[in-house]
Parts: C-alpha cells; sequence; structure tokens
C-alpha cells in the first residue's frame, strides 16, 4: 500500500487530462503561460478591429459609419481591451512560460492560483465586452472614466466596474506568483545579480501592480457607490471634487504605465545580445535604472492633468520629477546600443522587432520629454500629439517588444522555428505602416486635433486619410502574424536546443520544445552559465 | 583603421539621418505661432524643447545605425567582449542631467508667467455645458451662449450627405462668437455646468478644463485682431467633438460699440418675454431654437435615439403632457443627460421651442405656448 502511494506520488506528473480539460485544469505553467498567450492575441486582433472602426470614422471628415456615442464606445474599449486584454496578459503569459526558465525553476510557485488568474480573465473580457450588447451601451467616458460623464451612463456602468475589479483580482494574483516564484524558487547559484533582465524587470513590475491595482479598484468603486448608491465622492454638489478622481486615477495610472513597458524593456534586454553575441552592456545600471523608473512613476501622476488648475509648485513638482525619468530611460537606451556596439549581429525577426523598439519608442521617449515641459503641455495636452505619444511607446514599444519575445522563444514553446521569410515580410510591413498610422498624429496634434472626437475639420483631412490608411495596413498585416504562429505549431525546421548561436541563459539549456516538466532537478548556475554574471569584474 | 572606419561610416549615416529628419519637419504642420506674447513664449519654448530631442533622437540613432552598419556578422565581423565601463556610464547620466536643467529653466520662466493671473482689465466668466458654452462679461453684465453654428450641424449629422468641404469652417463656427478687445489683459474664469469641458483656443497658448464645482483661472492679453478657433479638448459626451470657440478679437473701441449692441439686445429679449407672439413667429423661432440646442440628442426629427435619448413625438402626438414637458426643459432631469434649460434660454426661446416641438411632427396642430407662461413657472 505504502508502495502504491508512493509510486503514485512519483508519477503524477504523467496522468494528464486530456482535450478541454487539459486547459481547463491545468496548473502548469508553460500550459497556462500559452493560454495567457493565445487569449492575449485574440484580445489584440479585437481591440484592434475597433482600432480599425475609429480610423474608419476618422478616414474622411462627416460622419460616415457610426454615431458619435457609438465612436466613444470605440475609442473606450479599444484602450480597455488592448491594456487589460491584449499588452498585460501577453507579459504575463511570457512570465509565466520563461520565468520557469530562466531562473531554474520546476514550475511557478502558486500553480492552482496560476490557473485561477488565468481564467478570471475570459469571464472579465466577456462581461466587458457584453455591455456593448445592452440597452445602454458600453462605456463612452474614455478608458479613464472621468466622473461625472462616465456616471450619465447606463446601467452597463456596474459591468464594465465588475469587469475591471475582475481584470485587478487576476493581475494580483498574478503578481503575487510572480514575485513568489522569483524569490523562492530561484535554483542554488541563481543570485538576483545573476538573473536575466527580463526576470528582473518583472519582479519589479509584480511589484508596481500589487501597489496599484487595488488603487484602480478604490477608484471604480468609489464610482459605483456614486452613480448606484447615492454617494458624493466625485460629485462637487454633494461635496466631492471630480479632479480627486483624476488623481486617485493617475495615481494607479502612471505606475500602469510602466507595468506595460517594464517587462518589454526586460525582453529587449535579453534579444540584443544574443544577436549582437556580446554581453548585455551594464547589466547592473539597467537592474538599478528600472527600480529607479518604478520608484519614479510613483511621483509623477499629475503630469496626466496639468490642465485642471493645480497650484504652481505642485506643476513645477511633477514637472521636475516627470523630467528625471528621462535619465535612467536614456541609461537603458544607451546600454542597449553600447551592447550592439562592436557586436557580431545577425538579424533574425526577433532582433529586428528589437531594433525596431529601439528607435521607435525613443521617438515615443523623446515626445514624452517634450510632453513634460507643463507650458507646451497646455497646448499638447488632449490632442493627437498626446495620441501619437502614447502609440509609439505602447504599440512600437510593448507590442513590438512582445512581437520581438513570440519569435525569439517560439522555438523553445513549439520545437519549430517560424518561418523566418515571413517573420521578416510581417517586420518590415508593421514598421513601414505603423509610422504611416501614427506619425502624422504628430501634425494633427500640433495642429490643433483634439483627440477623441468622431469627426474634424477639413484642414486635417489629409494627415488623417493617411493615418487611416496606415491602420488598415497595420492592421491587417497582424493576420500575417497569428499565420506565421500557427504554420510554427503545425511543424517547420526542427529547433535545436540551443534555438540562436548566441543565446544564453537556463531556457536553452532545455530541449525544444521545452518538456512539459522541466528542472525538476534544480540546475546548478555559476558564472559560467549564468546569463548576466558580470564576469569581467 | 577600425575607428577611421567608423567615424566615416558615422558621418555618413549622420548625413541620411538629417536628411530623413529635415524632410519630416518639411511636411508635417508645427505649433500655431499665437497671438499673444504668452503664446508665443510657448511656442518658442516648444521649438527649443522640440530642437533638443531632436538633435539627442539624431546622435542616438546615428551611433546605433553605425554600428548596425559595420558591426554585423556577414561582414566578418568579430564580438568584443566588453560588458561595462563606468567612464561611459558617468558621461551618458550626468549630460542628460544637464540637458534637463536647460529645458527646465525657461518652461519654469513660462509657467510662472502664466500663472499670474493677476492685476487684469477685464473679467470673462466662461461655463461648459453639453455641448455649448456660455460667456459672461462680469464687468459688463452681459451673457449668452455660443454652439456649433447651423451648417455646421446639419452637415455633420451621420448621413447627412453634405460633404463638409462645402461648409465654411466646418465644425469651427458657432453662432455666437466671443467677442474680446484687444491689447487689453483679460482674466478668465472657468467652471462647468455638467461634465468636465477644456477651453482651449491654440493660437491663445494654453487650454485649461473647466469643471463643474470649481472654478480655475488664466488669462491672455490679445496683440492682434482677428478670429481665434479652437475647440473643447476635454471628452464631455457624445457631442464633444462639436463645441468649438471662436473668438474675435477686435479693437477696444469696436469692443465698446459691441457691448452698447448687446445691451440694447437684452432690453429687447426683455421686452419679446413679455409681449404675446404669433403661432408662426414661435414656430419660426421655435425651430431654430430646436435645432441648435434640442435636435443632436433628440434628433432633427423628434425621433429621439432610444434608450439613451427618448423620443419626442411618436406616430404623430407628442409622448407626454404639456406640462411634464415644460418642468423637464426647464428643470432637466436627474441621472440623464438631459440639461435643464431655465438658466439657459431665454422665456421666448423656450416656449418657441416647445410650440414648434409640439406642433411640427403631429397631424393636429397642437399647444402654443407663450413666453409670459414659461416666465411665470415657479424654480422647480
Amino acid at each position: 500500500m505504502a508502495n502504491a502511494t508512493t509510486a503514485h506520488h512519483d508519477d503524477h506528473h504523467d496522468h494528464h487530462p486530456t482535450g478541454l480539460a487539459r486547459w481547463l485544469f491545468s496548473t502548469n505553467h508553460k500550459e497556462l503561460g500559452t493560454l495567457y498567450l493565445i487569449f492575449s492575441l485574440a484580445m489584440f486582433l479585437v481591440g484592434g478591429a475597433m482600432a480599425l472602426v475609429i480610423r474608419a470614422e476618422l478616414f474622411a471628415p462627416g460622419l460616415q459609419l457610426v454615431n458619435p456615442e457609438f465612436f466613444n464606445q470605440m475609442t473606450t474599449m479599444h484602450a480597455l481591451v488592448m491594456i487589460f486584454g491584449a499588452v498585460m496578459p501577453a507579459f504575463v503569459g511570457l512570465a509565466n512560460w520563461m520565468v520557469p526558465l530562466m531562473i531554474g525553476a520546476p514550475d511557478m510557485a502558486l500553480p492552482r492560483m496560476n490557473n485561477w488568474s488565468f481564467w478570471i480573465l475570459p469571464f472579465a473580457f466577456t462581461l466587458l465586452l457584453s455591455t456593448l450588447f445592452m440597452p445602454s451601451g458600453g462605456p463612452s467616458a474614455g478608458w479613464t472614466l472621468y466622473p461625472p460623464l462616465s456616471l450619465q451612463g447606463g446601467n452597463s456602468l456596474a459591468f464594465v466596474i465588475l469587469a475591471i475589479h475582475l481584470m485587478g483580482i487576476s493581475s494580483i494574483m498574478g503578481a503575487i506568483n510572480i514575485i513568489a516564484t522569483i524569490l523562492n524558487m530561484r535554483a542554488p547559484g541563481m543570485t538576483l545579480l545573476r538573473m536575466p533582465l527580463f526576470v528582473w524587470t518583472w519582479l519589479i513590475t509584480a511589484f508596481l501592480l500589487i501597489a496599484v491595482m487595488p488603487v484602480l479598484a478604490g477608484a471604480v468603486t468609489m464610482l459605483l457607490t456614486d452613480r448606484f448608491f447615492g454617494t458624493s465622492f466625485f460629485n462637487a454638489a454633494g461635496g466631492g471634487d471630480p479632479v480627486l478622481y483624476q488623481h486617485i486615477f493617475w495615481f494607479f495610472g502612471h505606475p500602469e504605465v510602466y507595468i506595460l513597458i517594464l517587462p518589454a524593456f526586460g525582453i529587449v534586454s535579453e534579444i540584443i545580445p544574443t544577436f549582437a553575441r556580446k554581453p548585455l552592456f551594464g547589466y547592473t545600471s539597467m537592474v538599478y535604472a528600472t527600480a529607479s523608473i518604478a520608484f519614479l512613476s510613483f511621483i509623477v501622476w499629475a503630469h496626466h492633468m496639468f490642465t485642471v488648475g493645480m497650484p504652481l509648485g505642485a506643476m513645477l513638482f511633477f514637472m521636475y520629477a516627470t523630467m528625471v525619468i528621462a535619465v535612467p530611460t536614456g541609461v537603458k537606451i544607451f546600454n542597449w546600443i553600447a551592447t550592439m556596439w562592436r557586436g557580431s549581429m545577425t538579424f533574425e525577426t526577433p532582433m529586428l522587432f528589437a531594433l525596431g523598439f529601439v528607435v521607435l519608442f525613443t521617438i515615443g521617449g523623446l515626445s514624452g520629454l517634450m510632453l513634460a515641459i507643463v507650458p507646451a503641455n497646455f497646448q499638447y495636452h488632449d490632442t493627437y500629439f498626446v495620441v501619437a505619444h502614447f502609440h509609439y511607446v505602447l504599440v512600437t514599444g510593448a507590442v513590438y517588444a512582445i512581437m520581438a519575445a513570440v519569435y525569439y522563444w517560439l522555438p523553445k514553446w513549439t520545437g519549430h522555428m517560424y518561418d523566418e521569410k515571413l517573420g521578416k515580410i510581417h517586420f518590415w510591413w508593421s514598421t513601414i505602416w505603423v509610422n504611416v498610422l501614427f506619425f502624422p498624429q504628430h501634425y494633427l496634434g500640433l495642429a490643433g486635433m483634439p483627440r477623441r472626437i468622431p469627426d474634424y475639420a477639413v484642414q486635417f483631412a489629409e494627415f488623417n486619410m493617411i493615418s487611416s490608411i496606415g491602420g488598415f495596413m497595420y492592421g491587417f498585416g497582424q493576420l500575417l502574424f497569428a499565420y506565421i504562429i500557427w504554420k510554427c505549431v503545425r511543424g517547420g525546421e526542427k529547433a535545436t536546443a540551443q534555438v540562436w548561436e548566441g543565446a544564453r541563459g537556463l531556457e536553452w539549456t532545455v530541449p525544444s520544445p521545452a518538456p512539459l516538466h522541466t528542472f525538476d532537478t534544480p540546475p546548478l548556475v555559476d558564472d559560467k552559465v549564468a546569463v548576466h554574471a558580470d564576469r569581467l569584474t | 583603421m577600425k575607428r577611421t572606419n567608423e567615424l566615416i561610416v558615422a558621418l555618413a549615416v549622420l548625413a541620411v539621418i538629417i536628411v530623413i529628419v529635415w524632410g519630416v519637419f518639411a511636411v508635417g504642420d508645427n505649433m500655431p505661432r499665437g497671438v499673444t506674447a504668452y503664446a508665443q513664449s510657448v511656442y518658442q519654448l516648444h521649438n527649443t524643447i522640440l530642437g533638443i530631442v531632436t538633435v539627442i533622437g539624431v546622435l542616438v540613432f546615428t551611433a546605433m545605425f553605425t554600428s548596425i552598419i559595420l558591426h554585423r556578422r556577414s561582414k566578418g565581423y568579430q564580438a568584443a567582449n566588453f560588458s561595462h565601463s563606468t567612464k561611459a556610464e558617468v558621461i551618458w547620466t550626468a549630460i542628460p542631467v544637464l540637458i534637463l536643467v536647460v529645458m527646465a529653466i525657461p518652461a519654469t520662466r513660462v509657467l510662472i508667467d502664466m500663472e499670474n493671473t493677476g492685476t487684469v482689465e477685464m473679467n470673462v466668466k466662461i461655463t461648459g455645458y453639453q455641448w455649448l458654452w456660455k460667456y459672461e462679461y462680469i464687468e459688463d453684465g452681459i451673457s449668452f451662449f455660443s454652439a456649433l453654428d447651423r451648417d455646421s450641424n446639419r452637415a455633420r449629422q451621420l448621413g447627412s450627405g453634405i460633404n463638409p468641404r462645402d461648409v465654411e469652417n466646418y465644425l469651427l463656427e458657432v453662432d455666437n462668437r466671443l467677442v474680446l478687445p484687444t491689447n487689453t489683459r483679460i482674466r478668465f474664469l472657468l467652471t462647468a455646468d455638467d461634465v468636465i469641458h477644456s477651453w482651449w483656443v491654440p493660437e491663445l497658448g494654453w487650454k485649461r478644463d473647466a469643471i463643474p464645482g470649481m472654478m480655475n483661472e488664466a488669462w491672455t492679453l490679445i496683440e492682434e485682431e482677428g478670429i481665434f478657433r479652437g475647440q473643447c479638448a476635454e471628452l464631455c459626451g457624445a457631442d464633444h467633438g462639436f463645441m468649438p470657440i471662436v473668438v474675435e478679437a477686435v479693437s477696444p473701441e469696436a469692443f465698446r460699440a459691441w457691448v452698447a449692441d448687446q445691451r440694447q439686445d437684452l432690453a429687447d429679449a426683455a421686452h419679446d418675454a413679455a409681449r404675446l407672439w404669433t403661432r408662426e413667429e414661435l414656430m419660426t423661432h421655435g425651430e431654430r431654437v430646436y435645432q441648435a440646442q434640442c435636435a443632436s440628442c433628440h434628433q432633427g426629427d423628434g425621433t429621439g435615439l432610444e434608450p439613451a435619448f427618448p423620443a419626442l413625438v411618436r406616430d404623430g402626438t407628442p409622448t407626454g403632457d404639456l406640462e411634464t414637458h415644460l418642468y423637464t426643459v426647464l428643470n432637466g432631469r436627474e441621472g440623464t443627460a438631459m440639461a435643464g434649460f431655465r438658466d439657459r434660454l431665454q422665456p421666448q426661446d423656450i416656449a418657441a421651442a416647445l410650440t414648434f416641438t409640439r406642433n411640427a411632427w403631429t397631424e393636429e396642430a397642437g399647444e402654443v405656448v407663450q413666453p409670459s407662461t414659461v416666465a411665470g413657472r415657479d424654480q422647480g
């Protein structure tokens, strides 16, 4: 009897449900990582379709396709779906797959919670998207849900708020899991300062998530009680303050921006050394720069709301604090270029996307520095200049990094090489059209076009048309991405364990595809194995 | 050899990037120069900052593309193995700090100037409504609403069939312009009645939020006569894109004359509110009021957009009794987008709009509402 129990215990890895149950009940970090990634790709396409509705309406002046109310629902939903449905779950999916592989852990620290945090998401987004079919329509006050406007909508607001709560719970559980895994399950010898930068950036991101998702939950709960239970947190007539909401929201919102970009920094810091065949330049300063950016993210929130009328001293403080962020961010960009410098580079698709990230994210970063300058911000604020800025950092920043990561690790996940030729076409197609899409929006903003409008004066017509053409070409180009992944899952040239000649780190020591269970016996990590040992000191 | 090579390639890359950047600047629009000293200082500041970030970008991309061209395996380039340099890292931390200080000094100066709203010669209170503006000239006791003009409003309806290019100043024209004197230091007091709006005329160099329950301040001193157009910049609901701002700057003498005209109009309006109107007068005036104030939600034919915006007429009959109708128009309906119009419109405007609504789409002649009836209604 005792023997049987032991045998059962030893074997439980091999008893694996099949079919739907395999995915519903899985507690395996690789399967959950896959689910997260598939979910985020689906949401990316849904959110993209909404963006195409927006760009179609803005193709020419006049209202041709949708009424203004539905247009506002589209801008609101596009943002919520892309931020909470596409980018965040993609990063969590990458963390699920790669963090245990990179630190030599057999799985995530809390596998059942891992299952739960994923499976909340489909319900959350079903709730959110279902509001579009309700009598009062979806949320239309922008993703920031500023009151009093957001309180004017119908009862569907309650569904939106519940959906946001669910997404928040999912994110917090995911973050706890990642922190617990990184702090407790590193292989012997994997000291903190030997960890790959992707692990570092995710560790810091996870702390940001735990710090700010409850703040968002608080803000939307106050909206809920203001709308349905007669409170007046944000109602001036009842003694409340509508600007208070903005302060609370952006205290969440600014760290959220870095939640969306820090893991991207980590990914790029993995990929550039691999394809430059040279260790990452300034590993330690990269870690400190990430931590500095995370700290600063808590003290710059009001730069999203310079026009609400703040005391002069407050505006100066938030301007200076925001400008300071340029320093650690600059360090990162300089370090990536120094990593490339005198390397022996090749330009496979992951490297192309990483380099595209460095160039285009820098453009978004520089326009961000312009936005920090308060008197100029009084002109830029709430115009297409801002829209151009945050799409450069989010689409050509976060999304480019995610795509780079997918191409980089796809052979490890599937055991097949993706179609390199198609990958390169995908990169060049995307890069050309994404600039046609977003660069003219800088001009529109400077010329005076406000954001979130369904129709515009005729002097804005030419650049809007160009932008819309770019949007459609870029958008449909992403179907190629989905096809490349599908093709790679189905088959292709066999991938070796090493995959990339210049790759270093534990994830390349396991076979491709990575078996369901890896590092059952922890590997021993020393300076020869570690991806970022400061070998030269 | 290696270094000479890098230098030559870097110079070539720099040249190409400069050409590209030149093209980027040549094809697009820049911020307007502005018509006030403050706006021009913002414009200068913007150009300075844009220049600095452009130079930074050009240098960063030059280094990056030089490396991409030279340091590639296909050219047989062997990878070096350095991974840090304290000297380089100190330099590229310190230099950005210095650049930021250089940027912060003019930015601080311009901001302090903007925030000094004292010693003004006149005050204008701006109130944002869904979806129009109210302007009150505090010293002169004049106030009026300013909404999207009729031509734009007609053309911007979904499927209107009107080409916006045929409408003069499409979406940037209003029925009543904000007339302001030049060479006068004017303070604006901004607030809102329903949701947050933001008042923005790019030529004046700033925007500021109009927030219900709060009073914000801003100032301007316009130096050139002319017409300057802007829009609401904060999402304020369905017709956020359709509440433009038009400032007409005139000489101080012309401004005094305009004020006198407005006062005369006010006296006429008071007279109009007291007299009896004919059905035809009410219908004609009512159509104008209805199209400007009501049609964006309840639609041009009164059928509404259910469920958010109820129909005013169904099967040729008004959907409610007159008393309720009048009460709702005067006081609004809580929890919906329906605002109260008691303070927004003159009694004759409300009377005319009601008469129009109750007659325009019905088979039989409906009720006629007189301005005196509206004026006689107590506060809700």
